[in-house]
């Protein structure tokens, strides 16, 4: 250890250590099949599981022992290694479940996009922490918007909406540094008038963008834009939402349209497409208070929801813990989250923070994604619950993108 | 603000997503159903239903299986509708319709498409069945009769209906129940308790084991195997005799109060209602509304006893203190009360006292009798109730309380009836406005086991038991006290000598003397009674009831019994000859008396059952 070791936040790592106990117990208990076997039994999904924590505490142990100026230093080194591996799934990529995101080496598979967002995170943090760095410049935040966009668009068509999709994180860290608001309030914009043009089509849309601007004409002349700008705005604003609705009717697959109509409302059919989101409900919903108890789930033992070890691990949590086992989880994420940030504010360096900003952004987006999904919030998006969900590659992923950043903060007094 | 934006965003996200938690696991109960449905199967094990056996401990009931053809509608594939409908006895239509409610139902799960394959069926069926994909047969426990009488007594089997289901939560639909008779009363004791298993189903409905590795899952207790104490021999011999005869015989064992058979004519083959053959043979026995062989005679109809009322009578007078054995009254072909009106009698010696007025069933005799039963009180309405209280105490004039599954009360009239049907107090009436009452007519009415009993506790001298047909259960005695403890009449036991005297009198020198057993001491008493009907509205009388009630050995009672035959005319013609054969067939096992035997099997009522229904006019008691 380095003398510039100021100690480890183990909130952090307690916070960890209980998502992943948790998560293997629930994991163990969704890929339970009739003869129950030793937990370590690396046929089982729980033995499997069991033994990718284990190689990620050894894991941990190596990244806290690296200098962290070495994540500095090979951050680019880094970056291009990862999009290397992932252009490199288009040649040697295999394909499950739809997405060809694996590589596949004897019995073990890897999936590379799970790293590279920890490589685009060091990428970034090294961009813009670099002192000739400024992101309110308009060139600079076309640099930015490239190392995030880059490893998002290669991973987007393989195809794998949900993780390309996790990119848009970036943005907390570059607004965090100094990114106009507008780019926030744009994007936000962007979603709200994607939904609503899903949901009431673009005519009533358009209307509503004519009104809208008409009445900003009221607004105090001081305040408000120029004529030109609202003329733009409604222009933009109708072309945008005709757009979407084009892209939705001719560009996207029925199964992604299905996957939105559902969460909008606008199908309801519990044997069909919403039959993932349905049962996840059900099995969440027959929790009650304090669950059925752990293995004691006749909807996970059923097998009802599918990928339940995986992306709707969540409700297994629901059933078997009931609402305290849920809102257990929910606190952890929120307090392993306003950790992050805590810890992200007391850096000294630009670019441990833009990490840490990163680091809580993606954690945050998978974790909302994840549960808003899982619960019939959100759209269903095919995201991992980090810490939570089966995988090796995910486990690892999110283990390194996390302590990379305990190794920087113990560091933190070095640069 | 740029550093409090993604706190206030993960704290907002974190608070919707307890509030939406909130929702789906505390507030909308529906998911917990929904996961109740879904996952877990109730699976019901059926014990075996229990056994009955007779009094002997001949087996008259067991089970066989049967055999449902069941399909899968989705895994049946293009098939030989016209073969699979010879073999199996149905109509293509019936077929596709069956099919088209299967897969309504569920494709996944399995539904009956044809019900209880006989035997010779099931075999040939299953050597065909690699043709059907889809189809599989399951088998299922049915009655198996060992006998092919007392139907009325053992009941029958059927399926639950919607009434039962939602009176009962322990039936569910398909379910079996006993109905009537010996299957319907001790429905409980029969069927047993079937057992319960709870079966965790994956998302395809397929089993993947139990749920909660069983700890709800209850084992079917067997059913109890019950013997009866009819006696299936002489049940069966009974109703031969009935055969082509209408009405009721009920034997009991007096020192037991336990009934050795009730017969009911006409009657059916209880196998009849098993299996598929029940529904249309079920609703031909149902809608027969003439002959009514569903309706059982022995418990239900209530017919006027006739002059075997005539013994409970003369108890009764004397109980009351009203006659003495030796006080005779003379009879001139009859008894005139009042202005002018007569109780007609048949010729015989005049006068007489109780023992012959017995035996000679003297009309006359038995009016003075009731006079003074009545006229004792001051008051006609005082009489009549106390004459009313002394018949209840033999159990007549309402319902038994027995383990049988129907009945009926009968009817003694009292003082309140009397008073109503004549407007009492605006019009007054009295004793000889009831004469009828003294010969078992007018508005007295009995059912044939009240007959037997009534006969049972004169055998007894003055007690019985409650008439129940259940002996053991599981080879164990019974102990219900209502069918273990004696009841008492209100008759001193002293009294009953001369009336047993008398009706044993009745085989040796009266009504029934060419009815004598060798070897057998009887006791006796004929009836005849007048009945009528309504043809067209109109009340038409038709031929007389034949009636007999008999008790044997007279010193040492082991069976008592009254026997009524419809339209049989007087007493000793059919229900004494009948009374006489069944004695003989209990007590000696044989008949030596064959060309008795032979009269009654040869001779129908038939043509007399004929009459009223013919539209014709006709004429009675010929």
């Amino acid at each position: 250890m380095s003398k510039s070791t100021v100690g480890f936040d183990w909130t952090t790592i307690l916070i960890y250590l209980l998502l992943v106990i948790f998560g293997w117990m629930n994991i163990y208990s969704a890929s339970l099949g009739d003869t129950p076997s030793s937990i370590f039994n690396f046929d089982e999904i729980y033995g499997k599981q069991a033994l990718w924590i284990m190689l990620s505490f050894f894991m941990i142990v190596i990244l806290l022992s690296i200098e962290a100026k070495f994540y500095m230093r090979f951050s680019s080194v880094i970056y291009i290694i990862s999009l290397i591996s992932i252009l490199g799934l288009f040649v040697f990529g295999k394909t499950i479940n739809g997405a060809t995101s694996w590589y596949v080496f004897g019995g073990v598979s890897i999936q590379p996009g799970e790293f590279a967002k920890a490589a685009t995170a060091l990428a970034l943090a090294n961009y813009l922490g670099d002192i000739q760095t400024n992101v309110r410049t308009f060139s600079h935040q076309i640099k930015a918007f490239l190392i995030i966009a880059i490893p998002a668009l290669i991973i987007l068509p393989q195809p794998d909406a949900g993780s390309a999709l996790v990119y848009a994180a970036f943005l907390f860290p570059l607004y965090r540094e100094g990114l106009a608001g507008i780019y926030l309030v744009i994007g936000f914009i962007a979603v709200t008038v994607f939904v609503l043009t899903l949901v009431i089509g673009p005519l009533y849309v358009s209307i509503a963008i004519v009104v809208l601007a008409l009445l900003s004409l009221f607004i105090k002349r001081n305040k408000r834009p120029g004529y030109i700008w609202i003329l733009i705005g409604i222009i933009v604003g109708i072309g945008y939402s005709y757009s979407v609705d084009y892209i939705f009717q001719n560009v996207f697959e029925q199964r992604h349209r299905d996957r939105f109509n559902i969460v909008l409302g606008k199908e309801v059919d519990a044997r069909g497409i919403g039959y993932n989101t349905n049962q996840s409900e059900i099995a969440i919903g027959s929790g009650g208070w304090l669950g059925k108890g752990w293995t004691e789930g006749t909807q996970t033992k059923g097998q009802f929801v599918p990928e339940q070890h995986t992306d709707y691990i969540f409700s297994t949590v629901g059933e078997e813990w009931g609402f305290l086992g849920t809102s257990l989880v929910v606190l952890l994420f929120v307090l392993l989250l306003l950790r992050l940030l805590f810890l992200a504010e007391r850096q000294k360096s630009q670019f441990n923070r833009v990490y840490g900003y990163s680091v809580a952004g993606i954690i945050f987006l998978h974790f909302m994604v994840n549960i808003g999904m899982v619960t019939g919030i959100l759209p269903t998006v095919g995201i991992p619950l980090p810490f939570f969900s089966y995988g090796g590659s995910g486990l690892w992923g999110f283990t390194i993108l996390l302590f990379i950043f305990i190794k920087l903060d113990a560091e933190r007094m070095s640069f | 603000m740029r550093r409090l934006l993604l706190y206030i965003i993960i704290l907002t996200t974190g608070f919707i997503f307890l509030g939406r938690l909130f929702y789906l696991q505390i507030v909308d109960e529906s998911f917990a159903r929904l996961s109740e449905d879904n996952a877990i199967k109730v699976v019901y094990d059926y014990p075996q239903r229990g056994y009955i056996f007779d009094r002997n401990g001949e087996l008259l009931v067991s089970n066989q299986p049967s055999y449902d053809v069941m399909a899968i509608p989705r895994n049946v594939k293009a098939f030989d509708t016209s073969e699979f409908c010879r073999i199996l006895n149905i109509t293509p239509e019936e077929l596709s319709i069956k099919l088209d409610k299967a897969k309504i139902y569920s494709p996944r799960l399995p539904s009956i498409i044809v019900p209880q394959l006989t035997k010779s069926e099931y075999a040939y069926f299953q050597e065909k069945m690699r043709n059907y994909p889809g189809f599989y047969i399951q088998k299922r426990s049915l009655r198996d009769y060992q006998t092919e009488s007392a139907a009325n007594v053992l009941g029958y089997i059927a399926e639950v209906n919607r009434k039962i289901i939602e009176d009962n939560p322990y039936y569910i639909s398909g379910d079996l129940i006993g109905k009537q008779g010996v299957e319907g009363q001790y429905e409980e004791m029969l069927r047993g308790v079937k057992g319960v298993k709870y079966i965790q189903k994956d998302r395809f409905n397929r089993v993947i084991g139990p749920y909660k590795e069983g700890i709800y899952d209850t084992l079917p207790k067997k059913g109890k195997d019950l013997t009866i104490s009819i006696d299936a021999v002489l049940q069966a011999y009974g109703e031969k005799l009935m055969l082509n005869k209408r009405g009721g015989i009920v034997a009991i064992e007096p020192s037991t109060g336990e009934i050795l058979t009730m017969i009911t004519a006409p009657s059916y083959d209880p196998a009849q209602l098993v299996g598929r053959k029940r529904s249309p043979n079920f609703t031909k026995l149902y809608y027969d509304t003439i002959a009514r062989p569903l309706y059982d005679r022995g418990l239900l109809a209530e017919y006027p006893p006739g002059s075997p009322f005539k013994t409970i009578n003369a108890l009764i007078a004397l109980q009351e203190d009203v006659v003495d054995i030796h006080d005779r009254f003379s009879c001139s072909r009859g008894y005139v009360y009042g202005r002018g009106r007569k109780l007609g009698c048949h010729p015989h010696a005049s006068p007489l006292d109780m023992i012959p007025g017995i035996a000679q069933s003297c009309n006359a005799y038995f009016a003075n009798v009731y006079r003074r039963i009545i006229e004792k009180y001051p008051t006609p309405q005082q009489g009549i109730d106390v004459w009313a209280e002394h018949l209840d105490s033999f159990g007549l004039g309402d319902y038994l309380g027995s383990d049988l599954s129907t009945g009926r009360p009968g009817k003694i009239p009292n003082s309140k009836y009397y008073n109503q049907i004549y407007d009492y107090p605006t019009y007054k009436w009295y004793a000889t406005a009831t004469l009828s009452n003294a010969i078992g007519q007018g508005e007295v009415l009995l059912t044939p086991i009240q007959l037997a009993n009534m006969t049972a506790a004169i055998a007894n001298k003055g007690w019985f038991y409650t008439p129940h047909m259940i002996k053991e259960v599981d080879g164990q005695s019974i102990k219900q006290k209502e069918f273990t403890e004696k009841k008492y009449t209100t008759i001193e036991p002293r009294h009953f000598e001369p009336v047993i005297e008398g009706m044993h009198q009745v085989y040796k020198s009266g009504t029934a003397a060419s009815l004598n057993i060798p070897g057998i001491e009887i006791a006796g008493k004929t009836g005849t009674a007048e009945n009528f009907t309504k043809i067209g509205g109109k009340r038409v009388q038709l031929t007389d009831h034949s009636i007999f009630i008999a008790f044997a050995p007279v010193d040492n009672p082991k069976i008592a019994l009254a026997v009524f035959v419809e339209n049989g005319y007087w007493g000793g013609r059919y229900a004494g000859r009948i009374a006489s054969l069944m004695i003989e067939k209990y007590l000696k096992g044989t008949i030596t008396r064959t060309d008795m035997e032979d009269w009654i099997l040869t001779h129908s009522l038939e043509e007399e059952y004929a009459k009223p229904i013919s539209g014709e006019p006709f004429t009675i008691n010929k």
